[in-house]
């Protein structure tokens, strides 16, 4: 494929970054893959492919208990990761705990802290633009303890209200403010620094969800101030399986453990346990090595590129994206109209075709987008759709690309007629 | 372009036949595809225990809702066991094209729905799972990748 010479990070063009991902070379019906899915999940560099397939290959033993030469190896990958995890995000390895993923790391908060500090009368205080992850543990939660989901509001120009939050937060019964750093449907970012502060001002404690954020932004935990930060591998060029909670320190020592098992443990009596410090107090069983690994890989690869660059490069498609969509007639774009104050995804709807049909005619021409409600039914409601089609760009994607998914959407309004 | 979206699709998806409401009506039932956020209810009223008038309402994609309007006129005249007994096959009969596995539950939406109002089946028709695709499906495409 033709590609811009546009530099990703130091001095790698796209054209070299490309290079490092073996599944941009499939082509369908002749026609190379473009993929604008990367909300979803991200493509795998080979530096990823290869740490999994090198620690099986190679290295392969359970962590933590075994004296010999291979379980050193395995101990060294897989808390190497974390130690580099760790260092990606301005965090400690000791605050950073491993899990499946986001949606796991959110669900921990809520079995344990969460029980152990919100009650009846207490606020849980979400937002309209939260991914189900970040919804659904809270309903659940509210309904165990008796406490209520509120929700902040999501405005015209897809951005929440400082005054409302305000508001919530004046009632001094927020316990807990769980926002996303980027919403997976507007691309909006929101101000999880001025949010942390006010919340912590009013005593509420901050979950941020991170998920779409820590692949395309630099993120500093300690800067943020937020309490809780959770995250997922596999939409940051790492493997399925594995994702992140960071916590500060002293919340992760009060907290009771999550899973009960191997690995969580000090000591265990007859008819009680005593518990491992954190992170391994969270960790019960054996872990997703092989993905701890891969995710260890992938952040040494971002970290290669600079996150600095990788922002910049996405943040120009998205420009361009905007651009090219604006110009269409007949093509509604949801969110901050600036692509200063949006991360690398564009939703959007086409007069007359339905979503689903723009991405069904998408892939007829290799162009991989994502339709539906993308796990934001409330959101939906929101905005007045059943459903939006969303582009997201990586690391990879060139505005060649982006041409090529205008045009596809050109034939789709041909087929339709409108 | 491929068969998906050719003129008969696209003519019941923007001219649907049988929609609207029913305002005598003996049964009703609603759903959407949980993968997408499809909607369609239909009501329908009977003679006995065959199928007199139906009609659908809904929003959705061209397949979802281009499938309901075809099947409509041919649902009109069986009875409640006939209706119980079609399947996958009768819709892609009807429509004239093979769904994808990505697309099946758009096509199958409308039947789901009169097996809802008629038979209280909660399920999809050849027992789809709810949040996946069908096995013989998953089997096919596993043999292409």
């Amino acid at each position: 494929m033709e590609v811009t010479t546009a530099q990703v990070g130091g001095a790698r063009s796209v054209e070299a970054v490309r290079a490092d991902f073996p599944i941009l070379s499939r082509e369908f019906d002749g026609k190379p893959l473009v993929y604008l899915d990367n909300a979803a999940t991200s493509q795998k560099p080979t530096a990823v492919i290869e740490a999994i397939d090198a620690y099986y290959r190679r290295s392969n033993a359970n962590v933590h208990r075994s004296m010999h030469q291979l379980a050193a190896e395995a101990e060294a990958l897989y808390e190497g990761a974390r130690a580099a995890v760790a260092d990606f995000i301005g965090g400690r390895p000791s605050e950073t705990v491993f899990v499946r993923n986001a949606t796991e790391a959110i669900n921990l908060v809520r079995f344990t802290w969460a029980r152990q500090n919100v009650a009846e009368g207490d606020i849980v205080l979400t937002t309209e633009m939260e991914h189900h992850s970040n919804v659904v543990p809270w309903q659940l939660l509210c309904e165990e303890t008796g406490a209520e989901l509120e929700y902040l509001t999501v405005g015209a120009d897809g951005k929440l209200d400082s005054r409302e939050l305000a508001r919530q937060l004046s009632t001094g019964k927020v316990k807990l403010v769980a926002v996303a750093h980027i919403s997976n449907v507007l691309g909006t970012i929101n101000p999880v620094a001025e949010i942390a502060r006010s919340a912590h001002e009013a005593g509420a404690t901050v979950l941020v969800d991170g998920a779409q954020a820590v692949p395309q932004l630099p993120v500093d935990v300690a800067e943020l101030g937020a309490d809780f930060y959770a995250f997922t591998g596999h939409k940051m060029l790492g493997p399925t399986g594995i994702g992140v909670l960071w916590a500060r320190r002293e919340l992760l020592e009060r907290m009771p453990p999550f899973m009960g098992g191997g690995s969580m443990i000090r000591t265990v009596e007859r008819d009680h346990s005593t518990w491992a410090d954190p992170p391994a107090k969270f960790e019960a069983g054996t872990p997703a090595i092989a993905e701890g690994a891969g995710l260890g890989a992938a952040v040494r690869y971002l970290s290669e590129l600079g996150m600095d660059a990788v922002r910049e490069h996405e943040r120009g498609l998205t420009a361009y994206t905007l651009e090219r969509l604006s110009d269409m007639d007949g093509v509604t774009v949801f969110g901050p109209p600036d692509a200063a104050e949006r991360g690398s995804l564009v939703s959007f709807e086409v007069e007359g075709v339905h979503p689903h049909d723009l991405a069904e005619i998408c892939n007829r021409e290799a162009v991989a987008i994502r339709a539906g409600h993308h796990c934001a039914q409330p959101l939906m409601r929101r905005l007045g759709v059943p459903a939006t089609a969303r582009a997201s760009f990586s690391v990879y994607n060139t505005r060649q690309e982006v041409d090529l998914l205008v045009d596809a959407l050109e034939k789709a309004k041909s087929i339709f007629g409108v | 372009m491929d068969a998906l979206y050719r003129e008969f699709i696209l003519d019941h998806y923007k001219n649907p036949r049988n929609f609207g409401e029913l305002e005598e009506r003996d049964t009703e039932f609603f759903d959407r595809n949980p993968l997408c956020g499809d909607e369609l209810g239909v009501h329908i009223r009977l003679d006995g225990d065959r199928v007199s008038e139906i009609a659908f309402h809904g929003q959705g994609c061209a397949i979802s809702q281009a499938s309901a309007s075809i099947i409509s006129d041919e649902l009109k005249g069986k009875t409640v066991s006939e209706i119980a007994g079609l399947n996958r096959h009768f819709v892609v009969d009807e429509i004239g094209i093979e769904l994808s596995p990505t697309r099946l539950k758009c096509g199958l939406l409308g039947l789901k729905v009169v097996q809802g109002a008629l038979l209280g089946r909660q399920e999809w028709p050849d027992g789809t799972p709810d949040d996946g695709p069908d096995p013989e499906d998953v089997a096919k495409l596993r043999s292409e990748i």
